[in-house]
């Protein structure tokens, strides 16, 4: 029994134990930070399974953005939740649930018990056709060349994502400022924080992206460190969030689905095909693509963590 | 040369590590919240000082080094700030006005 093996069996318990006390916790805020560890436990799992650019993405997305979605949702729930937490349900609907999430479990179970060995794998088509791409990095090949158009689909995504949570405004202050004034200690240790990180923050955001191209990163990570910066300082009251009706705001939030859109349709003409690149443009079309929605998804993310406009722009 | 560097990182490492085990280990012991922030800056600060200078030894180029240094850097600006943030929400719930 080798150290690597027994690291992946003691790995494999923490998740599971971590899993387990995620779903035990009664209360909303222990059960999110039990959510964040628990993400956080799965970032190692993606390194040990050689695949570092989930790891990242599942440390900047799945645990930490999700994280603090949540904690701000649990914040939000903390007047209703006694009385949520009194009513419990009756034995018929627990044993439903309890029925219901066995079978689910043991499907999957089956699944991955009848996947064939070796699993059936597109890797190695995807590197030996990165060349033409000229990226060094096959995650991001697949994501920016291969398919494309599920990628940009995904942006639109989280585009619509910040329409819902902008739907609900109250109309008295649509095209306010979104969430609430934070005020904190101008020399307090949180506005120091807030001007002393984004300028490192800002830097690693941009680097993280800009080397997806050839190694594990890309524009989501890099955005989401972005947009945790530009989070800092509005929860310091640095500086307050911009009315969503700015001319500003609605442009980075639109500039990387409409230049990833704009570059597809190009494809039309100077390649064979929609989200087709010429092989002697592609990194430099793909960059570009890549320079718009580390932008876009830095606002969108920001804002979907600010909430619904509260407060009247002027 | 090369074993001296190794077993310094190795010495490193180990007391790196052993930070992060004492700094734990207090955050389960220790009574109330200040003390405990106490035990986990342990961690923070000296446990991944003492991993990053154990790894320094073995990185590619200088560039690689800066990198790690800059990471226990912001660990240690951010933990301290935070540790601010958290101490002083325990301190106004402790004593209420």
């Amino acid at each position: 029994m080798s150290w690597a093996f027994t690291f992946d069996v003691a790995l494999t318990a923490l998740v599971l134990g971590v899993a387990i006390w995620t779903l035990s916790l009664r209360e909303n805020f222990g059960a999110v930070v039990a959510f964040a560890v628990y993400g956080l436990t799965l970032t190692l799992v993606w390194l040990r399974l050689g695949a570092p650019d989930v790891a990242l993405t599942e440390a900047a997305i799945g645990s930490g953005l999700t994280g603090a979605l949540l904690l701000a949702a649990a914040a939000r729930l903390r007047s209703t939740e006694a009385a949520i937490a009194a009513e419990s349900p009756g034995g018929g609907v627990r044993v439903a649930a309890a029925v219901l999430s066995a079978i689910v479990a043991g499907g999957i179970v089956l699944a991955v018990l009848a996947l064939p060995v070796p699993a059936p794998s597109l890797a190695p088509n995807a590197v030996a056709d990165l060349a033409a791409t000229g990226l060094g990095n096959a995650v991001t090949g697949v994501l920016m060349a291969y398919r494309a158009a599920d990628t940009l689909l995904e942006k639109v995504v989280v585009l619509i994502a910040v329409i819902a949570v902008w739907s609900l405004a109250d109309s008295r202050v649509w095209g306010g400022r979104p969430g609430p004034a934070h005020r904190a200690e101008p020399d307090g240790a949180l506005a120091f924080l807030a001007r002393r990180l984004p300028p490192l923050g800002i830097v690693a955001g941009v680097y993280i992206a800009w080397v997806g191209a050839d190694m594990p990163g890309g524009a989501f990570p890099g955005g989401t460190i972005i947009a945790a910066m530009w989070l800092l300082t509005i929860m310091a009251g640095v500086k307050d969030t911009p009315p969503i009706s700015s001319r500003g705001l609605r442009l980075a939030l639109t500039v990387g689905p409409a230049v990833f859109l704009a570059v597809g349709l190009c494809g039309f003409f100077i390649a064979d095909a929609f989200l087709a690149y010429p092989v002697a443009y592609a990194k430099p079309l793909i960059v570009l693509v890549e320079v718009g929605m580390v932008l876009t998804i830095a606002v969108s993310l920001g804002l979907l963590m600010a909430g619904p406009p509260e407060r009247s722009g002027k | 040369m090369s074993l001296v560097l190794d077993i310094f990182s190795i010495v490193a490492i180990c007391a790196g590590a052993f930070f992060f085990l004492a700094g734990t280990a207090g955050l389960l012991r220790f009574p109330d919240a200040l003390t405990r922030l106490h035990a986990l800056t342990k961690a923070d600060n000296l446990g991944l000082g003492l991993v990053v200078l154990g790894l320094l030894p073995h990185v590619d180029g200088v560039l690689e080094g800066l990198k790690l240094v800059a990471i226990w850097a912001a660990v240690l600006l951010a933990s301290a700030i935070v540790s601010q943030l958290i101490a002083r929400v325990a301190r106004r719930e402790s004593e209420p006005q």
